[in-house]
């Protein structure tokens, strides 16, 4: 049961990594699931795998049980990774909307040269790209970090 | 006095409560956060006494016994930490009646400023693994919605980013929360400092030691893993920003600090020198990445990296000098970070821009704001009396006696570097005139909103005062790293606690 387990787990494991090395955003959502699912089998079973036994303790003691602790632990990040997921998903729509892409690497606009954003939180509509404004050094400054995706 | 440490988490969910469902005006909600705020600064004043006078505070959530429950726990460490983020969550609050609209607040702005104060605090006092993981979730999902308000589109770019690498960060905080798990049959801290000696197979330990090296280094944007930094903080709101800059790193780094003292105290011989390289080089690329940027706001994210590097100095070198030097560091860096992002909005207020080719003559308009900058830019390089000097004197002194002249001189030469790119700050936005004609022009403004100010101010303040007094928080900052390297009376305040109170009925 463990050998099916862990090799389940590197598979889908595998796959979402895969998934997630994409630059597109909607399979990099996918890979997110795939991937909190595999963290949660991981736990479960090093948690300890008991086979066609409830986690309870009938009375009297000697009957095999599970250890509901690793369930409890599922549980609990399966809550959380649904909230993560959903609100990723959102984003991610957003994003396409706001940006007209779900390509991560033509998601430029924060990393752009400094320069080309006012203080105006709302300056997304750039563009006006005044020629003093592109110094020598932006080129450096647009490509650096980022896109880690 | 132990129900302190619930009530410092009580307090900043409530008020997160109150502010979503209150029917009043927006401005409201703003006095009601910074109600919430004063409370959990004062309520964090008395932990840290009380923790200061009688050691380890720790209580047993639902009176279960320790190993099993879930432990609330507060050693000096974590108090120092919970009273510099009440303080600079406190700061933001009044901040954010300067740049956070109407929209935002209704928006429910301060609902997720104090859930995320909620999972800081959380984070700093909680001694179980999981409890930290769940923490940490709700520090995150807090800081994706204040990082998605307003909804503009850079601030969208920078999200999909921000969100991205975190969410892989805490799956892989959680599948080895697991391992651990499995490993040891147990997610208490104290717990897991007796039980993993024990694990017959220690490299397997050592792989789940890596695992979490890699998870929390994500999140204190440790080197080969930062880019998410850089490229969203500066499309936050300043609000916003300097929460973020002054506090989520760092507990990121306080979390590695624990988890490396408490937990994996045995694989020191191998994470260390991996933790110096790490450091040096996040110094580096943070002060390099600085130097590039011509954005007032990435110049000072980059920072933010370049101090997450001396902080891992301080776990890296792994002595009570060194640790009380992190701890020293952490503390400076909190307070400074949040205090330049702040002034940062100023300039930009002042000039109508960040950008250091449209900016000018800001001494010229505003001669006192300008000294406070120096001042502050000042301390953050470590020019002496200031506090940025007294964390780096001891992060040196600790270098020197364990002869790690190498580590030295890097630190001698990254705070050189560190001087260049604030002194192009202050030569470009405030020595130089005023670029004949700007851009943007016409969204200057020649006064500093009180609220801006006043957070300034006070930040400046208590900087400048441990930067004249470093002596309280030095003696403090060695006490806290001795126990770190001695959890013994951590692990007693866990466990004994629990010893004694047998049956629940006790506890209450």
């Amino acid at each position: 049961m463990e050998i099916l387990m862990s090799v389940l787990i590197g598979v889908l494991m595998s796959v979402s990594v895969w998934l997630m090395l994409s630059r597109n955003l909607v399979k990099f959502l996918f890979g997110l699931v795939l991937i909190s699912n595999v963290a949660n089998l991981i736990i479960f079973t090093v948690g300890g795998l008991t086979v066609g036994a409830p986690p309870l303790i009938v009375d009297g003691g000697s009957e095999v049980y599970a250890n509901s602790l690793p369930q409890a632990l599922v549980l609990t990040a399966i809550v959380i990774g649904f909230g993560l997921v959903s609100f990723t998903l959102i984003l991610a729509l957003k994003a396409y909307q706001a940006l007209g892409t779900v390509d991560v690497d033509e998601m430029l606009l924060a990393e752009q040269p400094a320069g080309h954003q006012a203080v105006n939180e709302n300056a997304a509509t750039e563009e006006s790209a005044p020629a003093t404004t592109t110094t020598p050094d932006s080129d450096a400054a647009g490509k650096s970090p980022g896109t880690p995706l | 006095m132990t129900w302190l440490l619930i009530l410092s988490l009580l307090v900043p969910m409530t008020t997160a409560a109150v502010t979503f469902m209150w029917p009043g005006r927006s401005e409201s909600k703003g006095y009601i956060s910074i109600a919430g705020m004063v409370t959990l600064c004062i309520i964090s004043l008395i932990l840290l006494y009380n923790v200061n006078t009688q050691g380890t505070l720790s209580n047993q959530m639902g009176g279960w016994q320790a190993p099993m429950g879930i432990t609330l726990i507060a050693d000096l460490f974590s108090a120092i930490l919970v009273v510099v983020a009440a303080f600079v969550a406190l700061a933001v609050s009044i901040h954010s009646f300067s740049d956070i609209g109407e929209e935002k607040v209704n928006g429910g702005f301060h609902t997720f400023l104090h859930m995320l104060i909620a999972g800081v605090v959380g984070a700093f006092i909680t001694g179980d693994l999981f409890n930290l993981y769940v923490w940490f979730e709700v520090m995150l999902i807090s800081s994706f919605a204040l990082l998605v308000l307003g909804g503009s589109k850079i601030q969208l770019d920078g999200a999909v980013k921000y969100v991205a690498i975190n969410l892989i960060s805490t799956v892989v905080l959680l599948a080895s929360i697991g391992l651990i798990y499995g490993l040891t049959g147990t997610l208490n801290m104290a717990d897991l400092h007796q039980r993993v000696p024990m694990v017959e197979n220690q490299s397997l330990v050592s792989v789940v030691a890596v695992l979490f090296l890699i998870a929390f280094g994500i999140k204190a944007a440790v080197f080969p893993l930062y880019f998410w930094l850089p490229a969203s903080y500066h499309t936050l709101p300043i609000s916003v920003s300097a929460m973020f800059a002054g506090l989520m790193t760092k507990v990121g780094v306080y979390a590695l600090i624990r988890t490396f003292t408490l937990i994996f105290p045995g694989e020191h011989d191998s994470i260390d020198i991996v933790l110096l390289v790490l450091a040096v080089v996040t110094m580096i690329a943070g002060v390099l990445g600085a130097m590039t940027q011509t954005d007032i706001r990435r110049i000072l994210s980059f920072h933010v990296i370049a101090s997450i590097g001396f902080m891992l100095l301080g776990l890296g070198l792994n002595s009570t000098l060194a640790m009380s030097a992190a701890v020293f560091y952490m503390v400076h860096g909190i307070l400074i970070k949040a205090l330049l992002f702040m002034m940062a909005g100023i300039i930009g207020r002042l000039g109508g821009s960040y950008d250091l080719s449209e900016l000018g003559g800001l001494y010229q308009d505003r001669p006192g704001f300008s000294i406070l900058f120096l001042i502050a830019i000042l301390t953050l390089i470590g020019i002496p009396p200031l506090s940025g000097f007294w964390a780096k004197v001891m992060i040196i002194e600790a270098g020197l006696a364990s002869s790690d002249y190498f580590i030295i001189a890097m630190v001698l030469l990254i705070s050189l570097i560190t001087f260049i790119p604030l002194i192009r700050i202050w030569s470009e936005a405030f020595w130089k005139s005023a670029p004949a004609q700007s851009t943007h022009n016409n969204k200057r403004s020649t006064d500093i909103a009180p609220a801006a100010l006043i957070p300034v101010l006070g930040l400046s303040l208590a900087l400048f005062w441990i930067g004249l007094q470093p002596a309280w928080l030095i003696d403090a900052a060695d006490r806290s790293a001795q126990s770190l390297l001695a959890p013994q009376a951590y692990i007693e305040a866990v466990l004994s606690d629990a010893t004694e109170k047998v049956l629940p009925e006790d506890q209450s």
